[in-house]
C-alpha cells in the first residue's frame, strides 16, 4: 500500500470531514438568515470534498473501505486532522476566525495541489480550490468587518484570534511522510507554504484591526494521530453513534 | 399549514353594496386573478391578514430548521449529511423569501422576529413536536413537507404578487425535499428490524401531528371566507386534509406502514379514505405553547437573536466607517 | 433594536446573454456583502452568471395611479408589432 499518499488523503479529508462537522452545527442557529445559509454553503462543500479525499485514500489502501466507512469507522487516533479544526464552535466570531485561518491555509494548499504529480489529486484540488477561493472571501471580509466593527466586535475576535493562534503553526508541520510527498511531487512540503500564510494573515489582521500574538509556539499532535483534542472525541461520538450501534443497516 | 388559524380583521365578507368603490377596485382585480402589487391601494384588513399570514409562514420555516437540524450531525452517511444539510438550509431561504414578501407590507424583518420571540405570533403546531430517530428525517420529509406542499402549490396563485412570486420560487425548491424524505423512509421500511421499527415509531408519532397541520375545520368561518374571498387562501383545511391523506394512504401501504388509525378505510361512495380526526385539544395546546418542545424551539431561536447581535452589530458599525472613509477620500 | 441591515433587491443573469431580472431581496450590511449574500442565497441551484444589488430605497418606481397614462398609450400602436404587415407568403422569410 502506498502509505505516504494514504496517510496524506487522511490529512486532508479529515480537516475537511471534522471542519465541515463543525460548520454544520451552525444550522439554524446563526445570527442572521444571511449567514446561516452561507455558513450552511462553506458545510456543504467541506463535506464534499471529504467525499473525495477519503474516497481516494480508501482506494490508495484498496481494502474495501469507502469514504462513509473511513469517516465513519475509525477511531480518534487514526483521524488525522489538525487540531484547530477540532476546537469547538465558540461564538460566531471564533468559529469565522477559525476558518479564516484554515481557509487561508487550504487555498494556498489547494493552489500547489493543482500541479501535483497526481492526478487524482490534481483533480480534486482543481474542484476545491474554486471553492475555497469563495471561503476564504467570505471569511476575511467576516474577519475585517468585526475586527473592524464595534469596540465588542473587536474584543471578540482578538479574543479568538489569541485563542486559535495557537493551533496555526500544526498546519506546516514536517515529518516524513511529508517529505515523501513533497520528493514524490504530490503536494509542496508543508512548510513551504508559511511564508505566503504569514503574509496574508498580517495583511488582514492590519486591516482588521487585531494584533497576531508574539509567539510562534504550536499545539501538535492532530495531523500525526498522536494527541488529539478531548473535543474530537465527543465530535466522533455524536457523528459515528448510529453507525455503530446499527452496524448492519444501509441508510 | 405554515399559517395556521390566521384570523383575517372585520366581520365577514362586505357585499359589493357595504364596499367603498376602492374596495369594489380592489376586488374585482383579485376576482380578475389580477395581482396586487405593494404600491397598490388595498384594504387595510388584507394588509394586515397577510403581514400575519406570510410572517407566520416565515417563522415556520426558519423554526422548521429545528426539529431538522437536529439529525444533521449524526446524519448516517456523508451524503445523507450532504443532503440534510442543503434541504434545512432550503427551509432557511424559503424563510428568508417569506420575509421579504412581508417586508414590502410596511414592516422590516427585525420586527417580526421581536413578533416571534415574545409570542405574540406564531408557527406551525408541527415543529414543537421532537424528531427522535433518524427514520423521523424521513418522515418529516414526507408527511410534513408533503402536506405543506398541498398548501403551498395552490398558493402560488394567491393574489398578492411578492406572496405569490415567493411561493413559487419556494415551490420550485421544495419539491426535492419531500421525495428525499420518502427515500429516506424506503431505505428505512426495507432495512433491518431495527429500521423498520423506526420508520413505524416515525410513522405513529407524525401522522396526526401532520393532519392537524391543516388546522381544524373552518368551513364555517368568516376568517376563512373572507381569506378566500381576497384569494390569500384558496382551499378549505378539509379539503387540503382529504387530499393529503388520499394521496398519503397508498404510499404508507407501498412502505409497508400502518398508519395509526384503526378506523382509516376507503370509502366506494365518496371516493376518499374516511378517517379519525386529530386530537384537536391537543392541537390548542401546542398552540398555547404546551407541545412537547415548544420551549426549546424558542430558547434556541432566541439564543441565536440574541447572541448575534453584536455580529449585526458589528458588521454594520464597520459596513458605516468604511462608508464615511469613502465619502472622505472622495 | 439595533439598527436593522438595509434590505438589497437582487437581480441575476441567468445565462450569457440574457439580462438581469429581479430575484428577491436580502438584507447585507453593505453592497459587497450583499453581492456575497446574494451568491450564497438565490444562486444555490446554479441559476446565475452575474449578480447586480440594488439597495431598495434607492429604486424609483412608477405609481400604481398613473397606470393608465403611462401604459395604455401604446396599445393603440399596433403598427409597431411584425404581425400588423400582411407580406405574401411567395417573398418568403421577413
Amino acid at each position: 500500500m502506498d502509505t505516504a499518499l494514504f496517510e496524506f488523503c487522511l490529512r486532508m479529508g479529515d480537516n475537511t470531514l471534522v471542519l465541515g462537522h463543525r460548520v454544520s452545527e451552525w444550522c439554524g442557529h446563526a445570527p442572521v438568515l444571511e449567514e446561516d445559509i452561507a455558513l450552511a454553503n462553506t458545510a456543504l462543500d467541506l463535506i464534499g470534498q471529504t467525499q473525495f479525499w477519503l474516497g481516494l485514500a480508501g482506494e490508495v489502501e484498496g481494502k474495501g473501505r469507502d469514504a462513509d466507512t473511513l469517516a465513519f469507522r475509525r477511531d480518534a487516533w487514526d483521524f488525522r486532522s489538525v487540531l484547530l479544526v477540532e476546537q469547538p464552535n465558540g461564538d460566531f466570531g471564533q468559529t469565522m476566525m477559525r476558518q479564516f485561518l484554515f481557509d487561508a491555509w487550504q487555498s494556498l494548499m489547494l493552489d500547489r495541489l493543482k500541479d501535483s504529480s497526481d492526478v487524482r489529486v490534481k483533480a480534486i484540488a482543481e474542484k476545491a480550490s474554486k471553492e475555497v477561493a469563495y471561503h476564504l472571501d467570505r471569511s476575511r471580509d467576516t474577519v475585517v468587518g468585526l475586527g473592524d466593527g464595534t469596540a465588542e466586535s473587536h474584543s471578540r475576535m482578538q479574543a479568538a484570534l489569541d485563542k486559535l493562534y495557537p493551533y496555526v503553526g500544526e498546519l506546516f508541520g514536517a515529518d516524513e511522510i511529508d517529505a515523501e510527498i513533497a520528493e514524490r511531487g504530490i503536494a509542496p512540503l508543508p512548510a513551504d507554504l508559511r511564508g505566503a500564510y504569514d503574509a496574508l494573515i498580517a495583511d488582514i489582521m492590519a486591516e482588521a484591526t487585531l494584533t497576531i500574538p508574539d509567539s510562534r509556539w504550536t499545539h501538535t499532535g492532530g495531523r500525526d494521530g498522536t494527541r488529539h483534542s478531548e473535543h474530537l472525541g465527543h465530535m466522533l461520538t455524536e457523528m459515528q453513534w448510529l453507525q455503530r450501534a446499527y452496524p448492519d443497516a444501509r441508510w | 399549514m405554515y399559517a395556521q388559524m390566521v384570523k383575517s380583521t372585520g366581520k365577514g365578507v362586505k357585499s359589493r353594496e357595504e364596499m367603498t368603490e376602492e374596495e369594489r377596485h380592489f376586488q374585482d382585480r383579485v376576482d380578475a386573478d389580477e395581482k396586487i402589487e405593494p404600491k397598490d391601494w388595498m384594504p387595510e384588513g388584507y394588509r394586515k391578514t397577510l403581514i400575519r399570514q406570510i410572517a407566520q409562514h416565515a417563522h415556520s420555516e426558519v423554526v422548521g430548521q429545528l426539529p431538522e437540524g437536529n439529525w444533521i450531525t449524526r446524519a448516517p452517511t456523508l451524503e445523507r449529511k450532504a443532503i440534510l444539510l442543503a434541504k434545512v438550509q432550503d427551509e432557511a431561504g424559503h424563510g428568508l423569501y417569506l420575509y421579504c414578501a412581508a417586508e414590502t407590507l410596511g414592516i422590516s424583518r427585525d420586527e417580526l422576529t421581536e413578533k416571534l420571540l415574545d409570542g405574540s405570533m406564531k408557527y406551525s403546531s408541527i415543529f414543537n413536536y421532537p424528531t427522535l430517530n433518524w427514520a423521523d428525517i424521513g418522515a418529516v420529509g414526507w408527511l410534513v413537507d408533503g402536506a405543506a406542499i398541498m398548501n403551498q402549490v395552490p398558493l402560488q396563485r394567491t393574489s398578492y404578487g411578492p406572496y405569490s412570486r415567493a411561493m413559487i420560487r419556494i415551490c420550485k425548491e421544495e419539491s426535492f425535499h419531500q421525495r428525499q424524505g420518502y427515500d429516506i423512509m424506503m431505505k428505512m421500511a426495507k432495512g433491518t428490524p431495527e429500521q423498520k421499527r423506526m420508520a413505524q415509531d416515525a410513522m405513529n408519532r407524525f401522522w396526526y401531528p401532520a393532519l392537524m397541520m391543516f388546522g381544524p375545520s373552518d368551513k364555517d368561518s368568516v376568517h376563512s371566507a373572507q381569506s378566500m374571498a381576497w384569494k390569500i387562501k384558496i382551499n378549505t383545511n378539509d379539503e387540503l386534509r382529504q387530499k393529503f391523506v388520499d394521496q398519503t394512504v397508498p404510499q404508507a401501504e407501498y412502505l409497508g406502514l400502518t398508519i395509526p388509525d384503526p378506523d382509516l378505510k376507503w370509502n366506494e361512495e365518496t371516493g376518499h379514505y374516511d378517517f379519525s380526526e386529530p386530537d384537536w385539544s391537543e392541537f390548542y395546546e401546542v398552540l398555547k405553547g404546551n407541545g412537547p418542545c415548544n420551549t426549546e424551539r424558542l430558547e434556541a431561536r432566541r439564543k441565536a437573536w440574541d447572541d448575534g447581535a453584536w455580529v449585526r452589530d458589528g458588521l454594520m458599525a464597520h459596513a458605516e466607517k468604511r462608508a464615511a472613509r469613502r465619502t472622505a477620500a472622495e | 433594536m439595533s439598527k436593522e441591515w438595509p434590505l438589497w433587491e437582487v437581480f441575476i443573469r441567468g445565462q450569457h446573454g440574457m439580462s438581469h431580472r429581479h430575484v428577491g431581496s436580502l438584507h447585507a450590511p453593505d453592497a459587497e456583502m450583499a453581492i456575497k449574500n446574494a451568491r450564497d442565497v438565490y444562486t444555490r441551484r446554479n441559476e446565475g452568471v452575474s449578480i447586480w444589488v440594488v439597495e431598495a430605497k434607492h429604486i424609483a418606481a412608477s405609481s400604481p395611479s398613473e397606470k393608465g397614462p403611462l401604459y395604455e398609450p401604446s396599445e393603440s400602436k399596433v403598427y409597431r408589432h411584425p404581425t400588423f404587415f400582411d407580406i405574401p407568403d411567395d417573398v418568403g422569410a421577413m
